[in-house]
C-alpha cells in the first residue's frame, strides 16, 4: 500500500498551484535556511531543468524565497516573498542554468552572510516531497527511510553522544555518514534510521553541547 | 485495512455504518491518534477549503492572467435566474472553479487528491450543503468518505496526472465527490460505490495537457465538469441506477488506460491542448519572452 492515511488523499494544505513546483520549492528553501541558522544577506539561486524554464509561471521563485524567509508551504505571504525579502534586506539573484540535471526540478542555493556561506542542492521529486542532494559539496545519499542531519563542532565524542540517544530510544541506524570542512571546524552527520523519529528525540540531540542544529530530512 | 471498493462497501454493510466511519476507524488504527484528533485534523482541512472557496467567489486572478474571475461570472448568472441546468449544479460548478482559480493564483488550498483537482470535492460539498443543511460533523464525514474512495484509487491505480492523465486527477476527484454526495443525501454504501463507478466511467481517457505546463488551462474548467459529472452520477445512483461494470473494475480500467497513454498527454505540455496554436502562443507569451524582458523582471524583483 503506497498510501496509508486519509490525509494523503484529503491534504496537504498548501499554496497553489503545484505541489512539486510550489510546495516542494518552499521546503527546499526552508531546509537551506534552517541549515544556515539565520537570515542570509544574499542568496544566489541557480535553477535547472524544468525549474529553469517554468519557474516564473509556477511561482517557484516566490516559493524558494519564501522558504528562505522560513515560511511554511501554506503561508499566505508566499506570493509576496520577493517584496518581503527586499524589505528585510535579503538580496536574491536568480540564475537560469542551461546544464541538464539528473532530475528536472533541481535548484542550487548559495546563501551568504558576512564570512559565512552555504551551498545546498535540492530536488523536488513530486507531490511536495523533496530530496537534499548536496550540502557544501558534501553529497547526501538518502533513500525514503526517515533521516535527519546534525550540524556540529568537529570534536571527539559528539558522534557517540548522538548514537547513544538513538540507542536509548531503541532506534536502529540503517545508514550514516559524517563529513567536515576542516579539522575542528563545522561538521555534518547524516543519519538514516529504520523507524519514525519523534520530535522529542531530535530535541534531545539538539540539546547536546557541540551540536549546532538538527534538521529532519525525511519524515 | 480495506484494499478495494468491494471490501469497503461490505465492511460498511456488515457494521451498518457509513463509509466515512470505516475510514475514520482505519485512520485511528493506522495513525495511532485518537478519534478526536483525527476529526479535528479533517475539520482544519474543511476550514481551509471553505476559506479558499470564499476567496475565489470574491474574484481572483492568476499571475499569468490565464485564469480567474469565472466563478464570479457564474454566481452572477445564477442570480440572474436565467440558469438552465439547475442552480445547485451551477453553484457546485462555480465553487469548484472558485477553488481552482485560487490555486492558480497561488492561494492556500487543500489538495483533494491533488492541487490541480482541488476544486471538485469542496465545490460539490458546499453546493449540496445549501440543500441538505448538514451538520459540521456530516461535512467532515463527506471528506472522510471521499478519502476512502480516493485511498482505493491511489493504492490500486494512481491519482497523478503525470502517471495517468487527467482521468486520474479530476476523474478520481469527481468519483470521490459523487460517492460522498450520495452518502450525505442518505444513500447506501453500495449506491455510493455505484455513483463513483458511473462518474469515473465517464472520465475515462481524459488526458493531462496543460497549456505551458501550468495548472490553469484547461485544469480550472476540467474541475467544473468534474463537479457537474459527480452531481449527475450521484443523482443517477440515488435514483437506483447501477453500473454494469463494477467500481473496482472501472478503477482498474482507468489505470490500464493511463498506462497506455502516450507521455505527450501526461502532464508534459507536449500534446493535446498544450500543442494547439493558441496553446503554443500562450506558452510563448508567458515563458518565451525575450531575455531582455526577463532580465528586467529579475532586476525588478531583486532591486
Amino acid at each position: 500500500m503506497k498510501y496509508r492515511s486519509a490525509f494523503d488523499i484529503i491534504g496537504p494544505v498548501m499554496v497553489g498551484p503545484s505541489s512539486s513546483h510550489t510546495a516542494g520549492a518552499v521546503r527546499i528553501g526552508r531546509v537551506a535556511r534552517s541549515l544556515f541558522e539565520k537570515q542570509p544577506k544574499k542568496v544566489d539561486i541557480h535553477l535547472y531543468g524544468s525549474f529553469a524554464t517554468t519557474y516564473k509561471g509556477h511561482g517557484t521563485d516566490l516559493a524558494l524565497v519564501a522558504g528562505l524567509l522560513d515560511f511554511d508551504t501554506f503561508d499566505e505571504k508566499i506570493p509576496d516573498s520577493l517584496k518581503i525579502a527586499k524589505e528585510v534586506n535579503m538580496e536574491v539573484v536568480f540564475h537560469e542554468e542551461g546544464a541538464i540535471p539528473e532530475h528536472p526540478n533541481t535548484v542550487k542555493l548559495v546563501l551568504a552572510a558576512d564570512e559565512q556561506t552555504l551551498e545546498v542542492i535540492g530536488v523536488s521529486i513530486g507531490g511536495g516531497a523533496i530530496e537534499i542532494k548536496e550540502i557544501n559539496s558534501f553529497k547526501l545519499k538518502l533513500s525514503g527511510d526517515p533521516a535527519f542531519l546534525v550540524m556540529h563542532q568537529d570534536k571527539f565524542g559528539v558522534v557517540s553522544c548522538v548514537t547513544s540517544i538513538l540507542s536509548k530510544y531503541k532506534i536502529n541506524i540503517g545508514h550514516m555518514e559524517v563529513a567536515r570542512k576542516e579539522k575542528g571546524d563545522m561538521a555534518i552527520m547524516v543519519i538514516q534510521v529504520d523507524q519514525k523519529i519523534e520530535d522529542t528525540v531530535l530535541n534531545e540531540i539538539k540539546e547536546l553541547s557541540n551540536v549546532r542544529g538538527v534538521i529532519r530530512m525525511v519524515a | 485495512m480495506f484494499r478495494n471498493v468491494t471490501e469497503l462497501v461490505s465492511l460498511a454493510e456488515q457494521s451498518q455504518v457509513k463509509i466515512a466511519e470505516i475510514m475514520i476507524r482505519q485512520e485511528i488504527e493506522v495513525s495511532g491518534q485518537s478519534r478526536e484528533e483525527i476529526i479535528a485534523k479533517m475539520e482544519q482541512n474543511l476550514a481551509v477549503m471553505e476559506k479558499a472557496l470564499e476567496r475565489g467567489l470574491n474574484g481572483v486572478k492568476s499571475q499569468t492572467g490565464l485564469t480567474g474571475g469565472d466563478a464570479v461570472l457564474l454566481q452572477n448568472y445564477i442570480k440572474s435566474g436565467k440558469g438552465l441546468s439547475g442552480d445547485l449544479l451551477l453553484d457546485a460548478v462555480s465553487k469548484a472553479v472558485a477553488t481552482n482559480e485560487v490555486n492558480a493564483a497561488m492561494g492556500v488550498i487543500c489538495a483533494t487528491p491533488t492541487a490541480g483537482s482541488a476544486g471538485v470535492v469542496p465545490g460539490t460539498l458546499f453546493a449540496v450543503k445549501e440543500k441538505l443543511s448538514p451538520t459540521r460533523m456530516e461535512m467532515i464525514e463527506f471528506l472522510f468518505t471521499a478519502a476512502a474512495f480516493g485511498f482505493v484509487v491511489a493504492n490500486n491505480a494512481t491519482v497523478s496526472g503525470a502517471a495517468g492523465g487527467c482521468q486520474a486527477e479530476v476523474g478520481s476527484a469527481a468519483g470521490m465527490a459523487a460517492a460522498s454526495i450520495v452518502e450525505m443525501a442518505g444513500g447506501t454504501p453500495r449506491q455510493a460505490a455505484e455513483a463513483m463507478a458511473i462518474t469515473l466511467k465517464n472520465m475515462l481517457g481524459l488526458v493531462c495537457d496543460p497549456v505551458a505546463g501550468l495548472v490553469e488551462v484547461p485544469c480550472v474548467k476540467r474541475n467544473a465538469m468534474g463537479a457537474s459529472n459527480a452531481l449527475t452520477a450521484a443523482d443517477m445512483a440515488l435514483a437506483g441506477i447501477t453500473s454494469r461494470i463494477l467500481c473496482d473494475e472501472v478503477i482498474a480500467a482507468m489505470y490500464e488506460i493511463g498506462k497506455t497513454m502516450p507521455s505527450a498527454l501526461r502532464e508534459t505540455a507536449q500534446g493535446g491542448l498544450a500543442a494547439t496554436p493558441t496553446g503554443r502562443r500562450l506558452e510563448a507569451e508567458i515563458f518565451g519572452e525575450p531575455k531582455e524582458k526577463l532580465k528586467d523582471y529579475l532586476v525588478a524583483s531583486i532591486s
